[in-house]
């Protein structure tokens, strides 16, 4: 449907996917804090496992996914608790700079791995 | 009105089309389109195109309009994937490739070809509060309400809509959950939130907040880009989610 074809439908599918990625993700997160309380053996396996080429890729794109979904988070807040400048004003501005951030994120990110 | 037929002319400085290929739903929830091919005209709108379906092809065709001028908001229906008054759009706007796609509103039950149900979206107006409860009796003098105050301001950016349900139809969240009372009804039960006349206040704000009501909505922003009046009702929605916060923080204003 055409009617999708705007800025704030997007931020609004990149906000619930990226949720949906995080939220698959804890859990395997606190495996990782689990297993570090099991012993110091199992724990190194799994941070010789997270070190692979594929796993940091991934890694990079949840860390995209966190600041997308902090970033529309916080412009869903801006747009339901502050008070708007015109009929207009849903801050789809807003959506660019979030993108930008969690894009921003990312690089910092990689530039701890590279 | 009279039946004359306009010799087909390209739209001036438009692309030169003189035919168009129409799609029009016929049937009713399992239905399917139709093609036609309908003669191109200056200041063509797309109900202009779905009356000369029906009159020169299909006479049985099902659609609803009235005024033709958009005030009555009864000819919406999905263009080229967009819900529209149809009165209102020109086909140029819409077909420059010469193609349009004609569906009945979507999220309501389809009755006939292109006219739909709208029961549960005025079910859901009323649902959500929308009915106006006064404090005074005609005997008594007219409620004085200041046009400049906050609430007033709030009331009146979204009092204009006439209940076209093209908002209705645009929002995902509708589709969804069938539960959701929809832009529409909830930009409705705001201009009450700020009507000072309006004595029902808590019970508007009670089934605005209720499931199906403010909380539901996406914040997709779907429905203040298709309304044809430019209402925000996301606006609205995001207006009445304060106002249910301060609520329950005990700070709402009266």
């Amino acid at each position: 449907m055409s009617a999708r074809r705007h800025r704030s439908y997007a931020a609004h599918l990149g906000h619930r996917l990226s949720g949906l990625a995080l939220a698959v993700f804890l859990p395997l997160h606190f495996l990782a804090l689990g297993l570090a309380l099991e012993g110091a053996d199992t724990f190194d396996r799994f941070l010789s496992f997270a070190e692979l080429p594929l796993v940091k890729a991934a890694e990079w794109g949840l860390v995209v996914f966190l600041g997308l979904h902090l970033f529309f988070g916080l412009r869903l807040l801006v747009v339901e608790f502050l008070p708007w400048s015109s009929d207009a004003d849903d801050r789809a501005g807003l959506i660019g700079w979030g993108t930008a951030g969690a894009l921003v994120l990312g690089g910092i990110f990689l530039w701890g791995v590279i | 009105m009279s039946d004359t037929v306009q010799t087909p002319t390209a739209e001036p400085g438009g692309s030169g089309i003189k035919t168009l290929e129409v799609q029009i739903w016929r049937g009713g929830a399992e239905g399917a389109f139709e093609t036609f091919s309908v003669p191109r005209r200056d200041n063509q709108t797309v109900l202009d195109v779905v009356t000369e379906v029906q009159r020169h092809h299909v006479p049985d065709l099902a659609y609803r309009f009235a005024c033709r001028v958009g005030v009555c908001g009864s000819c919406a229906m999905t263009v080229n994937g967009t819900p529209r008054w149809t009165c209102r759009t020109h086909v140029g706007k819409v077909a420059g490739d010469g193609k349009l796609s004609i569906a009945p509103l979507r999220n309501l039950p389809v009755i006939r070809d292109l006219v739909t149900d709208m029961g549960e979206f005025f079910d859901k107006w009323t649902k959500a509060g929308g009915k106006f409860t006064g404090t005074r009796s005609r005997a008594e003098p007219m409620a004085e309400v200041d046009p400049t105050s906050r609430a007033r301001r709030n009331a009146d950016a979204g009092i204009e809509c006439i209940n076209c349900a093209v908002c209705y139809s645009a929002c995902d969240v509708v589709s969804w959950d069938k539960d959701y009372l929809g832009p529409a009804a909830l930009n409705r039960a705001w201009t009450l939130l700020n009507d000072s006349r309006h004595a029902a206040q808590n019970e508007t704000l009670a089934a605005a907040t209720a499931h199906g009501g403010c909380g539901s909505c996406h914040t997709q922003g779907s429905c203040m880009r298709a309304c044809p009046v430019g209402i925000s009702p996301t606006r609205s929605i995001a207006g009445i989610k304060r106002m249910s916060l301060l609520d329950f923080l005990g700070m709402r204003r009266s």
